[in-house]
């Protein structure tokens, strides 16, 4: 019988091999899939059992994680969360949003750039916690832009930027939400609290300031000017343009008109036709120049650019060249054009850095548990969107708008403001977006901000300069008291 | 019988002094790994760690003393390799106590360690030659075949998760198919040796295969027909395998016969298939074994693959090192005390230490078919190459279910499982292996020089 219990050890080993390979296979290679798969809850789990990172803003802390102790240890809060919800985002059972989302493996520690001190962690049995995020934010003008926004009962977004840096100051989006509703270990709630919010016709998970565009209105007249100013060097803020009651579109039997049918006299200056935006002066520059001009123009802005501040933002776009009508449409503001308030005071942001469009940032910088800075912010040039000359020109008018045209709710004690204002239709018989872009001081900008009221939100006769101007007033009077 | 003592030739080591301090380091591992899940959990050796310690110690010591008394010769290998695994599950139990406390008791687990290595030394006393057991063939047929209907008998069978496997008898539950695994062993050994000559010569040749005849298939069908009933009246599906598998690899090894072989296989694939279209449960477990990860599938219930993939989480989130002891989440995964165990181990001490594990099981098996090649008469070789095959065949079973090899069906992971009817049987398993490894390791009667006829044994 030796032989066939040979044979017989044979198959043994044989059973004993297929198993151990099979381990092998689930253990290392297929160790991953089955980890991170959705219904594994030991991920759930895994993601109390850490201290995450802080974050923070101006000496401020806006999200920590609390010690309760148990299963789920760790626990997210936040402090103001309505304010910085639409920046920071969430911490939720099975996933995370804004920042939260983003600086992920800083935030939970497994970032490559925190490799040797987990691994010295691990040597010395401490546990693994963390790095903390510090954001670029104000928040006096965040909380100022926030109640600005919201006491009124306004949907809107606000967003400041550093012109010559590129950091974001301010970055509201009204209506918001309470994260600290969604952060509590408890699956099935946080999935109602967000179900909810989905289902919210506001829309309070939408960043209105960089998820959603919308049409600038007149604002959009600044990069319209920049456009026609850049075509020809010679041209400057008193050279004239037709600017006639109606404008005729070709190809249509309807006329461009200006703002409640008002009249710009016939022919005006740069200056006045933007201090008292005078649509058809506008429409006349842009049937001169052709689509291509104001379409490079736009990118030159960023338009059309990805970006990533690192909270992904949505591609604006001045819309496709269609015909005449439209480009004349589209060169106030409307018909297809779709911006960002993000995108809006990156023109602003441009304009005050003589012509230089700094990429937006919101994460300052990112320091470890002990407190060592591991990274901060590089300050990065997108474009120059225009000349200084050329953006010295733009700022001459745009001061004009905020002295003695629309804009004059944002004036500033003692300090040079420059500013546009925007009233954008958004479809026949519906009311009006608000908008106002601005920086200050003029001479030596510190602050470039984008104002944006939705349609319907504040009344139905909102116009840029009633509505939202007083907000980048405030706004701006904030930074600069800082 | 003779106070003789002199080793003409050289003679097996015993090897009790390596034997005595592998079982030390058995214990020592099994101690370490008790205080490293105290430590994992709460930064705290648990206060019951010396007392476990201490009592698992007393015990192997024990049964350590009554081997060296009783079955000296006896291969030193078994017994710390088994106190291993037993100490492995009990750590393990002890475990997932603490994170699931209603389900797993390492106290009674303890306790039924101790019951079985009362068991162990009782039949290494008591059995003083396994040849005895020979004589019990149908005995041991009719007891494995009696306990095997045992669970259907009304008032005394219970079902438990859909299977009617257990037999209450006062507050206990008892599975008695474990017992009549050894029971059916020794039988199918007895009547194998009997009739093996029968079953290997008579037949014809066809193509390149000898074919028996058909009366000869009388067995072979009886055991199938039995496999099948217990596959449809108790719906265990694991134990059919396990003792359908083990009589044709028994039968193999009697008759040399491929053919045996062969027709077992197609026996079983046909019941299988039959089984298959017939039973709803039978065709789920083929349906989560084709794609357990299927969200279908994970959601259905009963008969879901929540289950199974909830233990490959646990196997996967521990990876190559594992999340150490005390520091995974074994209350995640179902039955993670029986029929589980392996993956909730896998969890805590990863690849690595089910590597290690497995290399145990699998040094068991290879001693005890080392015993049966050595043995000296056809009855030990069948019987001792039946219960290493068995054990080979159950951990396959097991583990190759859990970690979706095979289809899973329900069967305790020899050792480590929770429950004392397993643990009890088991032991008397590997007490039967003891037994015949003495005596196959025991030297033969030799010649004294110059003695001429007269011959000496050495017992």
């Amino acid at each position: 019988m030796n032989g066939t219990l040979k044979r017989a050890s044979v198959a043994c080993l044989l059973m004993f091999g297929l198993l151990m390979i099979n381990i092998n296979y689930l253990q290392a290679v297929k160790a991953d899939e089955l980890r991170t798969d959705a219904r594994n809850q030991r991920t759930f789990y895994a993601r109390y059992q850490n201290e995450r990172g802080m974050i923070t803003a101006g000496g401020q802390t806006l999200a920590k994680s609390v010690d309760v102790g148990g299963t789920f240890r760790f626990q997210r809060k936040y402090t103001k969360g309505e304010v910085y919800a639409p920046v920071i985002g969430f911490f939720a059972p099975e996933s995370a949003q804004g920042i939260e989302g983003a600086e992920n493996k800083y935030l939970d520690g497994t970032h490559p750039d925190l490799f040797v001190r987990r691994t010295v962690d691990l040597i010395t049995s401490k546990p693994t916690r963390g790095a903390a995020v510090d954001l670029t934010l104000v928040p006096q003008a965040q909380e100022v832009a926030y109640r600005a926004l919201e006491k009124s009962g306004k949907r809107g977004a606000v967003v400041a930027i550093e012109p010559k840096t590129g950091a974001i100051l301010t970055l509201v989006s009204v209506p918001s939400y309470d994260p600290n509703t969604m952060a509590a270990p408890d699956k099935s709630k946080a999935a109602r609290v967000y179900d909810k919010l989905v289902a919210d016709p506001n829309k309070p998970l939408i960043n209105r300031a960089i998820q959603d565009t919308y049409a600038p209105g007149s604002t959009f007249k600044v990069i319209t000017s920049a456009a026609y100013l850049s075509e020809d060097e010679s041209r400057d803020v008193n050279t004239t343009v037709d600017a006639p009651d109606v404008l005729p579109l070709p190809g249509t039997t309807i006329g461009l008109r200006n703002y409640h049918g008002e009249s710009c006299g016939g022919r005006a200056t740069l200056l006045d036709a933007l201090t008292i935006s005078c649509n058809t002066a506008f429409g006349t520059m842009a049937l001169e120049m052709g689509y291509d001009k104001l379409n490079e123009q736009a990118a030159k802005f960023g338009i059309g650019t990805q970006l990533a501040i690192p909270l992904s933002v949505t591609k604006s776009d001045i819309g496709p060249d269609v015909d005449k009508p439209a480009l004349a449409q589209t060169a106030i503001g409307q018909r297809s054009n779709q911006m960002t308030p993000l995108q809006m005071a990156m023109v602003a942001a441009g304009v005050a850095n003589q012509g230089k469009v700094m990429k937006p940032y919101l994460v300052n910088k990112i320091v470890s548990p002990d407190g060592d800075e591991i990274d901060s912010a590089r300050q990065e040039e997108l474009s120059e969107a225009v000349s200084p000359d050329v953006a010295d020109k733009l700022r001459q008018m745009m001061v004009s708008v905020v002295q003695n045209g629309t804009g004059k709710a944002a004036q500033l004690p003692g300090i040079t403001v420059a500013g546009k204002t925007g009233t954008a239709e958004t479809a026949k018989g519906q009311a009006s977006h608000a908008w106002f872009i601005a920086f200050a001081p003029a001479e030596d900008p510190k602050v470039a901000v984008a104002v944006f009221v939705e349609s319907g939100s504040a009344g139905n006769d909102a116009t840029g300069g009633a509505v939202a101007a007083p907000i980048a007033h405030d706004v701006m009077q904030a930074v600069l008291d800082k | 019988m003779s106070a003789v003592d002199v080793a003409a030739v050289p003679m097996t080591a015993k090897r009790r002094g390596a034997q005595l301090v592998m079982l030390a380091f058995a214990v020592a591992i099994v101690m370490v790994a008790y205080a490293s899940v105290g430590l994992g959990l709460n930064g705290q050796v648990p206060a019951g760690m010396l007392g476990y310690g201490l009592g698992l110690g007393a015990l192997m010591l024990a049964a350590y003393l009554v081997l060296a008394k009783f079955a000296p010769w006896a291969d030193p290998l078994l017994l710390p390799l088994v106190t291993l695994v037993n100490g492995l599950g009990l750590v393990m139990i002890y475990r997932i106590e603490q994170s699931a406390p209603k389900l797993a008791s390492a106290s009674n687990q303890l306790f039924w360690t101790a019951l079985g290595i009362v068991m162990f030394s009782l039949t290494l006393i008591v059995l003083r030659d396994h040849r005895a057991l020979q004589r019990m063939t149908y005995t041991a047929g009719f007891v494995g075949i009696g306990l095997l209907i045992l669970p259907l008998l009304p008032f005394l069978g219970k079902e438990i998760n859909g299977a009617r496997i257990w037999v209450g008898v006062g507050g206990f539950s008892i599975q008695p198919a474990e017992f009549a695994k050894l029971a059916l062993v020794v039988f199918f050994a007895g009547y194998l040796v009997a009739k093996r000559d029968i079953l290997a010569l008579a037949g014809r040749r066809l193509l390149f295969i000898d074919l028996p005849r058909a009366r000869d298939l009388g067995p072979v069908l009886i055991t199938w027909v039995f496999s099948v009933g217990v596959l449809v009246l108790e719906k265990d599906l694991g134990t059919s395998l396990l003792l359908f598998g083990a009589f044709v690899a028994m039968l193999y090894i009697a008759t040399q016969r491929t053919s045996w072989v062969l027709i077992g296989l197609a026996l079983f694939l046909s019941g299988a298939f039959v089984a298959g279209q017939l039973f709803s449960h039978v065709k789920a477990r083929f349906d989560v074994w084709l794609d357990p990860s299927d969200p279908v599938l994970y959601e259905r219930f009963p008969g879901g693959s929540a289950q199974l993939m909830q233990g490959l989480f646990g196997m996967g989130s521990g990876g190559i090192l594992g999340t150490g002891l005390g520091q995974g989440h074994p209350n995640l995964i179902p039955l993670s005390f029986s029929d589980f165990i392996f993956a909730a181990t896998g969890e805590e001490l990863g690849l690595t230490g089910l590597m290690a594990v497995l290399m145990v099981y699998a040094l068991i098996v290879e001693r005890g078919l080392r015993t049966a090649i050595a043995a000296r008469d056809p009855f030990s070789k069948l019987l001792a190459g039946g219960v290493s095959f068995i054990l080979a065949w159950q951990v396959f079973i097991i583990v190759g279910g859990v970690t979706n090899l095979i289809p899973l069906t329900g069967l305790v992971t020899p050792f480590m499982s929770q429950g004392g009817s397993a643990l009890l049987a088991n032991w008397i398993l590997i007490a039967l292996l003891v037994r015949m490894s003495d005596a196959a390791r025991r030297p033969p009667p030799q010649a004294i020089q110059d003695e001429g006829l007269t011959q000496v044994f050495q017992r």
